[in-house]
């Protein structure tokens, strides 16, 4: 397999691999680093790529496991600041105040709040528009378990937006 | 009426029971200006459902060949043996071979530094003798010395 012969089959999920690594750890460069890290094991293993069924799907799988370990690695270390765990109580920064101005902006910091499964499966979903067979390989789990997650986390979401709604301030 | 049926759609939505296409139908719904108010709240997940989507990944990502830099290390490898031949080889085999007249010429010039050699330690030995009579005269004005301080005594009881 040549590199222009990989950069093809890459390049049309590379950007899903980078934007469910985004959803999970947050901070952009991290997300690169790690959309690289898959990338460049896609390569070394160029051999045997013929022998996956779907690379796509792989490739989402891989990406979900990283950067899960990524965050446990995180949460060991415990000294790190990143954007997630980072919270400026009190007097928050005029960025912040400008972001959360932006009600689209409130979707992402909501989606955040919630379980580390439940945005996995909202990204995959609503924002890749996988079908529900895809994400069950994906995640190694049955329809009806993605199901009940999805509309969990789709209630949380739409409870949470509507309270902002209503009252204009979070 | 459409707004029913988006209102249907939205309780389906929540439940997680929508297929691929009834969510376009959702997004395409709430892209578009004339949203219903009570359903305004709605909005801004689409939208960042749609916005969320454009993101792209930019880096470049090195995939570099590992040929390419074994073949560089073999090449300084390669060019350490044949620097290493360049110095070895000519000492080897140009052990150099001499003609009959070039042997006597050798010889006859060994013959004559050795002769030269000679003469020269000869002269070296008649060195020494010189060095023998410097000795003698050494000694000879150790003694003169003595002359010399016999004098000035005798100076003292002129005085």
């Amino acid at each position: 397999m040549t590199q222009a012969d990989f950069v093809s089959l890459v390049m049309p999920f590379k950007d899903k691999v980078f934007r469910l690594a985004k959803r999970l750890l947050v901070s952009r460069e991290e997300a690169e680093d790690a959309t690289q890290e898959i990338l460049l094991k896609l390569w070394k293993n160029k051999q045997k790529i013929s022998d996956y069924k779907n690379v796509e799907a792989f490739s989402m799988t891989m990406t979900k496991n990283f950067c899960l370990d990524r965050l446990k690695s995180k949460q060991a270390q415990n000294l790190k600041i990143v954007h997630s765990n980072y919270q400026d109580k009190g007097h928050s920064s005029l960025q912040k105040q400008v972001e959360a101005r932006d009600s689209v902006d409130w979707v992402s910091s909501i989606i955040e709040t919630l379980p580390e499964q439940q945005q996995i499966i909202v990204q995959l979903r609503d924002i890749e528009q996988y079908d529900f067979a895809e994400i069950s390989k994906m995640l190694d789990m049955n329809e009806t378990a993605i199901r009940v997650a999805l509309s969990r986390a789709r209630k949380t979401i739409r409870e949470q937006l509507t309270k902002t709604h209503s009252y204009g301030i979070k | 009426m459409v707004l029913n049926s988006i209102e249907k759609l939205l309780e389906k939505y929540d439940n997680a029971e929508t297929t691929l296409q009834e969510e376009a139908q959702l997004r395409a719904y709430f892209a578009s200006d004339d949203v219903a108010p009570h359903l305004e709240s709605y909005k801004p997940l689409f939208v960042y459902f749609a916005n969320t989507q454009q993101e792209a990944f930019t880096k470049d990502v090195p995939l570099n060949t590992k040929k390419k830099t074994n073949f560089y290390q073999w090449i300084s490898v390669a060019a350490a043996a044949v620097i290493m031949l360049g110095i070895m080889v000519p000492q080897m085999w140009n052990s150099p071979t001499y003609s009959q007249e070039e042997m006597e010429l050798y010889n006859k010039t060994k013959n004559a530094l050795a002769f030269m050699s000679s003469n020269f330690n000869e002269g070296a030995s008649s060195i020494n003798v010189l060095e023998m009579a410097s000795d003698n005269f050494n000694a000879g004005m150790y003694k003169a010395n003595f002359v010399k301080e016999f004098g000035k005594t005798t100076n003292k009881f002129l005085k």
